[in-house]
């Protein structure tokens, strides 16, 4: 346990002694901020126009589900922007310390790999965590000028956590493969993105085939999630995945 | 305190250490000598627990680095060949770090770490971070660091490579300076620094032990000749045939070239002592004597002659 803090520290404090940790947040809330934007205002925009309709016609106006229309594909763009930072944020764990050679320092030391693997990985997570929490921000307006459950809000930050903890147990395993933190990255990215793409592959090819093949999908089992569902099978995918990632 | 048993390590098919078998005493201070790629980095690692060994067994302090490798790392400190250290953080924090990790425990951590920091005279940078620090400074932070929890052994894989000729001078005189209190071993490719710093020397040369030994012992055993310096101003054949013709001469060579005058490397059986004979042979033939001068031995020679008679036997 000691270790696994000593480890933990170390990585974080370099985070931030670095720009890597300001820099990976500041962009991911502003690319965030730009997507929540369009998604807003396209939904007020729909919005309004129900309204006119419903005038139009003498109708009472269609009530609009926030919730739906609009925090859930804010989740799918967290979603998919984690795929994109989140390997920037794993590739030097490892491949930093075999390019400097720390690592035969860390590897003559009386810590186990596990500890060592970890405290790294619980440092990524943080990291991970301050983006989300980041993007609270987003969420607290919504509440101020609408009024969505808060259930599937939580069920969504739940299968936001989970499905980026999974990219950092691979982006982990790769940073182990290789000096080279470029190689590290894009090859976690690719690994990545193809276990997404699964499931609209799966739509192509035969039923059972596809069945199989989107249960593997990383985004397939997020939907549920980012729909309010808490579902046991999606949390267990993911643990899976994760440790997974973090025994190879 | 260090027990190696016929340890071998292969790279795919290249055996980077063969069947290497040493012991180091308690508080000794060995070097382990031999040119680039002899193997000295690999069996430093097989010691150190970083990398397992292909065949045999090898033990610090009692333990073994396969089985027990988590106590034989609390007892280690290793400098690798490229000091371990975290460029983003400052000296003291890294020494603090590294404390921790080795299992130091926390109330005397803030001793220890000014202790060691101590022992190299790295106070005055204790602040600063180190990326910033020169070369000199990196590498008294890198033997900080394997000392920081007063290891049993010490393991230094070419402490002094790529510091300059002064720096060279004080990272030695510290590693003197250290012995006593730890056992420690240190690799290098360079003989003074075995010369300088250690009491025992083992030499290796392509993965294999060719000769272990006190460093005097070493230069005594393998100087199975005298040798002799000559130089005359006289023709260099004549002086040749005459100068072997002398009883006790077992070899004469032309040393180096350009010189004005003869210049001769005379070399006879230690038991019998030329010099007389070869004053009366110049004084006969009426040579302008310039020089005569007894050469002793080198390690050098020694190192020179340990590793090409291996080359010769594995062609
Ligand atoms: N990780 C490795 N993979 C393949 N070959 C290696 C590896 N490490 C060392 N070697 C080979 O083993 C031999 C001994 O290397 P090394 O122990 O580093 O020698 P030294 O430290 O004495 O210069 C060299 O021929 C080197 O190329
Ligand atoms: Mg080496």
């Amino acid at each position: 346990m000691k270790n696994f803090l000593a480890i933990f520290q170390r990585e974080t404090k370099s985070y931030f002694s670095s720009p890597i940790a300001y820099v990976v947040i500041g962009l991911f809330l502003v690319l965030a901020g730009i997507f929540y934007y369009l998604i807003i205002s396209n939904f007020v925009q729909m919005c309004m126009r129900v309204d006119m309709m419903a005038q139009q016609y003498r109708q009472m106006p269609q009530k609009m589900n926030v919730n739906l229309m609009a925090i859930r594909p804010i989740m799918h763009n967290l979603s998919l922007f984690a795929l994109f930072f989140l390997p920037l944020v794993t590739m030097r764990l490892y491949s930093d310390e075999k390019r400097t050679g720390t690592i035969e320092l860390l590897m003559t030391s009386p810590v186990s790999n596990w500890q060592a693997i970890m405290g790294k990985f619980a440092a990524a997570g943080a990291l991970f965590v301050l983006m989300l929490a980041g993007t609270f921000i987003y969420i607290i307006f919504i509440f101020l000028y609408g009024n969505p459950e808060l259930g599937p809000i939580l069920t969504g930050y739940l299968g936001l956590l989970l499905i980026g903890l999974s990219y950092i147990s691979f982006g982990l395993f790769f940073s182990t493969l290789t000096e080279s933190q470029i190689i590290a990255a894009v090859s976690t990215f690719v690994f990545i993105l193809v276990f997404w793409a699964i499931g609209w592959i799966s739509g192509i090819v035969s039923p059972t085939l596809g069945n199989l093949l989107s249960n593997f999908s990383l985004i397939e089992h997020f939907d549920d999630f980012a729909k309010g569902v808490l579902d046991t099978k999606h949390i267990v995918y993911y643990l899976s995945f994760i440790f997974m990632g973090l025994f190879l | 305190m260090i027990d190696v048993q016929q340890v071998s390590r292969y790279f795919g098919d290249i055996a980077a250490v063969k069947d290497v078998s040493f012991q180091v005493e308690k508080g000794e201070i060995v070097g382990f000598l031999g040119p680039n790629a002899a193997g000295k980095t690999t069996t430093m690692r097989i010691l150190t627990t970083y990398l397992p060994a292909s065949s045999g067994t090898a033990k610090v302090a009692g333990f073994d680095v396969h089985e027990e490798s988590m106590q034989v790392r609390k007892r280690i400190g290793y400098l690798p060949e490229n000091p371990p250290l975290y460029q983003d953080m400052r000296v003291c924090d890294y020494l603090d770090f590294v404390a921790k990790i080795k299992g130091v425990d926390p109330n005397d951590r803030k001793k220890a770490v000014q202790e060691a920091m101590g022992k190299v005279a790295i106070d005055n940078v204790s602040k600063r971070v180190i990326r910033h620090l020169s070369k000199g400074y990196k590498q008294r932070v890198g033997i900080a660091q394997a000392l920081v929890h007063n290891p049993d052994v010490l393991i230094l894989d070419e402490p002094t490579i790529g510091l300059d000729p002064n720096q060279i001078i004080e990272v030695r005189e510290l590693i003197k300076s250290l012995a006593g209190n730890h056992t420690i071993i240190l690799s290098t490719h360079t003989l003074p620094e075995v010369s300088m710093t250690c009491e025992r020397v083992i030499i290796i040369n392509k993965g294999k032990v060719v000769a272990k030994d006190t460093t005097e012992g070493l230069t005594q055993k393998h100087s199975g000749a005298r040798r002799l310096t000559v130089v005359v101003d006289a023709p260099l054949e004549d002086v040749r045939k005459k100068i072997s013709a002398l009883e006790g001469v077992e070899k004469v060579e032309k040393a180096g070239n350009g010189a004005e005058y003869t210049t001769l490397f005379v070399d006879s059986s230690k038991s019998l002592d030329i010099r007389p004979q070869l004053a009366k042979l110049i004084v006969a033939q009426n040579w302008p004597l310039y020089e005569i001068k007894a050469e002793d031995v080198s390690l050098e020679d020694v190192f020179l002659q340990l590793t090409t008679n291996e080359e010769g036997e594995a062609s």
